[in-house]
């Protein structure tokens, strides 16, 4: 078999064939009547989509049903001048979520009934920060973050102290507004800053940051050799 | 039957040739002549990806046979993977060092096309869809770190959420969206398995193909020679000249090498992963096991680094600005400079900035690797106070180095060459700080080093810095305050001169 028979194709019209039969086409009805298709199928296509694009932004706008209060220990459980780890259920999970959905917190007595809840999240990057009770730090093992006792920020790239959550006593059980993880930009971080907040710096960075580094001692520029 | 009848399997390939009419464009893909100088092992680079692209798709629908998308249970799959279903754990191995290569092999090709001018006219849109090409491979590298769901990919999305939350304005919802939920949970991890499995590779491959299809179209570039000018004007005419008066068919002429070193690519991948087996996975992902110290992989070692050195006021800018500038420097390469010079001979500025970024990557990994920045955690109970800075010393200044043990001095201040290296080494520090400093710095901190003095009663601080006191060579003095000496003298100065005195002599202590 030398001889290779012809493709049982019909055949194809040359490329000047086709640049004529469109230019007749042009004007034609069946042009137009392929242009409402193309038209319907549009219609059709957006209304396909607005429920999928609602569909994928579900998760923004469920947002406000994130955060509630939920009860982490009896206020008897902090004694003064301790700082403790405290594990919840998230409020808001699901059932394949296992073990991510329990989540640690620091609860710090500084007196007598005086309760601070920092979240386990580095104001830097979000990475876990562990309590050292004996030099009275948090410490972060990421990026050598360190805050202070009272959440404050003492050294490292943080721009701000610890986050806290919002809290209320009731029936001498500790309770605190959890749900959503703690960034920059969202509500959960928005709680009054464990220090006094200070004006001065850029607009950038104080936009986004609602709680300033403040002067204290550790955060100035290297003040040895 | 007749004898010149061909055999049963040659008329099945003619009559499915007749109907499917594959052959003219396979023939035409690789017959198209090459010039002979792309016949190198410099071009092999490109093809490699390929292949690798091909084994990660393999390799990764085998194991999406077993893995569960679960926050609650893909850990146990993998797990299951490594230990219970036989040789899972080799093709998890080859997964991961197949994608360690394939970014490797994408970066030294991107390097290649670059030191070759491959990406000037009229090969522009080849280097731009590459571009999106190494995005999405890093994209598949990163997502891939995720569904190895443990401890690192935990808090490795704890730190893309804290990266994403300092947009500006949309901030929040963008994160909302990124974690399918408001925190990192299963609606996270099936989020990043449709990313890994469905969308990202699917438009690699279709990127893939484009690129391929324009390579074939265009032409693999020629070798550069210097004085040998881009010009859109004469370019195709010098191409085609070369390509067809000294050319050679891509097959078998320049495919042969390609082949060799796939083979030998394939092969090495195999190797790493019976040698070094699978990645992980770590600890189990659960946000309360704090004690953790998460780490991303090799490829991202570098931003780690980075984000760890950058002066808290520049880095949300830096974050959100820089990738957007680095892209954008990227795509436009090849229109701004899409004409000239082809030659590295000719590009010095080219060849150095190559240099700059390989041994800039290959520093910041480096320090990724060690992370001085970072406190060690358990230095202070682990890595004792050296027996030769305890000997002959004083019983208060034995009890200084309890309380530089007990306060974690040491997770950043290493001694006789043990602990974190966040700060400075302790020994010899009484060289640098006078006794008064050393209470200054101690108590007030400053330079990074958080203030002690809330957290050290006056004994405490008393013993640690006379401890410290002693920290200086046997044949250095330690620090001194000169002034002091005068004060105690009702402001007359010493009799004698620093060097009558044998300052910085030996003085045993």
């Amino acid at each position: 078999m030398d001889e290779k028979l012809p493709p049982p194709s019909p055949q194809q019209p040359s490329l000047s064939e086709q640049d004529e039969t469109l230019e007749r086409e042009r004007q034609s009805r069946r042009t137009f009547l392929m242009n409402i298709g193309i038209a319907l199928n549009a219609a059709v296509a957006a209304v396909i989509a607005a429920p999928v694009v609602v569909y994928l932004f579900g998760p923004v706008l469920r947002r406000k049903e994130y955060r509630s209060w939920i009860e982490i220990g009896n206020v008897s459980d902090f004694p003064p001048g301790e700082t403790r780890l405290v594990k919840f259920r998230n409020p808001f999970t699901d059932p394949w979520d296992g073990a991510t959905g329990n989540i640690p917190a620091y609860v710090r007595c500084s007196a007598q009934g005086e309760l601070t809840v920092f979240a386990i999240n580095c104001a830097h990057l979000g990475c876990p920060v562990r309590w050292f009770s004996e030099s009275q730090l948090f410490m972060c093992p990421c990026h050598g973050g360190v805050y202070y006792a009272d959440g404050s920020r003492a050294s490292g790239p943080p721009e701000r102290g610890l986050f806290t959550y919002e809290l209320k006593i009731e029936n001498g059980k500790l309770m605190i507004k959890a749900g959503q993880i703690p960034t920059l930009s969202n509500r959960a971080a928005n709680t009054p800053c464990p220090s006094p907040s200070e004006s001065g710096k850029p607009a950038l960075v104080s936009r986004i940051n609602p709680c300033p580094p403040t002067d204290r001692p550790g955060t100035s520029a290297s003040t040895i050799g | 039957m007749s004898a010149n009848r061909p055999p049963w399997y040659k008329r099945l390939y003619d009559w499915v040739e007749r109907r499917v009419q594959l052959e003219g464009p396979v023939k035409d893909a690789a017959l198209h002549p090459v010039p002979q100088s792309t016949a190198s092992w410099w071009y092999v680079f490109g093809s490699a990806s390929l292949t690798l692209l091909i084994l990660q798709v393999v390799t990764g629908i085998l194991l999406a046979i077993i893995y569960t998308p679960s926050a609650a249970h893909a850990w146990d799959s993998l797990e299951l993977l490594n230990h219970s279903l036989p040789l899972g754990w080799f093709l998890r191995a080859m997964h991961g060092w197949g994608s360690n290569f394939m970014v490797a092999v994408v970066l030294i090709h991107m390097a290649q096309v670059f030191l070759f001018g491959a990406y000037k006219f009229p090969r522009e849109l080849t280097w731009i869809v590459g571009v999106f090409m190494l995005l999405m491979t890093l994209g598949m590298a990163f997502t891939g770190q995720v569904l190895r769901f443990d401890q690192d990919a935990y808090w490795g999305l704890g730190i893309g959420v804290s990266i994403v939350g300092r947009v500006p304005f949309i901030g929040g919802q963008l994160v909302d969206l990124l974690m399918g939920g408001p925190i990192i949970n299963g609606a996270t991890l099936a989020r990043f398995f449709t990313l890994h499995v469905f969308v990202i590779p699917g438009t690699l491959l279709a990127l893939t193909a484009l690129h391929v299809w324009m390579v074939l179209k265009l032409g693999v570039n020629e070798w550069p020679m210097p004085g040998r000018i881009v010009r859109r004007q004469t370019y195709i005419r010098e191409y085609n000249a070369l390509a067809h008066k000294d050319g050679i068919p891509f097959v078998p002429g320049a495919v042969w090498k390609d082949l060799f070193f796939s083979a030998a690519i394939l092969l090495a991948v195999a190797v790493c992963a019976a040698v070094f087996g699978p990645y992980g996975p770590k600890g189990i992902p659960d946000p309360t096991i704090i004690n953790t110290v998460p780490k991303p992989d090799f490829f991202f070692l570098w931003i780690y680094t980075v984000l760890s050195y950058l002066p808290p006021e520049m880095e949300t800018p830096f974050i959100l600005i820089v990738p957007v500038v680095a892209i954008a420097i990227l795509i436009a390469l090849p229109l701004v400079a899409g004409v000239g010079e082809k030659s590295w001979w000719r590009r010095p500025v080219a060849v150095f900035m190559v240099m700059l970024l390989a041994v800039a990557f290959a520093e910041l990994t480096n320090l990724g690797t060690y992370t001085p920045w970072s406190p060690k955690m358990s230095a202070w109970s682990s890595a004792p106070v050296p027996v030769e800075f305890l000997r002959n010393r004083t019983p208060l200044e034995r009890q200084g180095a309890n309380v530089l043990q007990e306060k974690q001095c040491r997770n950043c201040h290493a001694l006789g060459g043990n602990g974190g290296l966040r700060g400075p080494a302790l020994d010899t520090v009484a060289t640098r700080l006078t006794e008064d400093q050393l209470y200054r710095q101690v108590l007030l901190g400053g330079g990074n080093m958080p203030a002690y003095g809330s957290a050290l009663s006056p004994a405490e601080t008393t013993a640690l810095v006379r401890f410290l006191e002693t920290l200086h060579p046997n044949d250095q003095r330690p620090a001194t305050d000169a002034s002091r000496q005068v004060a105690e003298q009702g402001g007359l100065p010493t009799s004698k001169s620093t060097v009558e005195r044998g300052a910085g002599q030996i003085n045993v202590r």
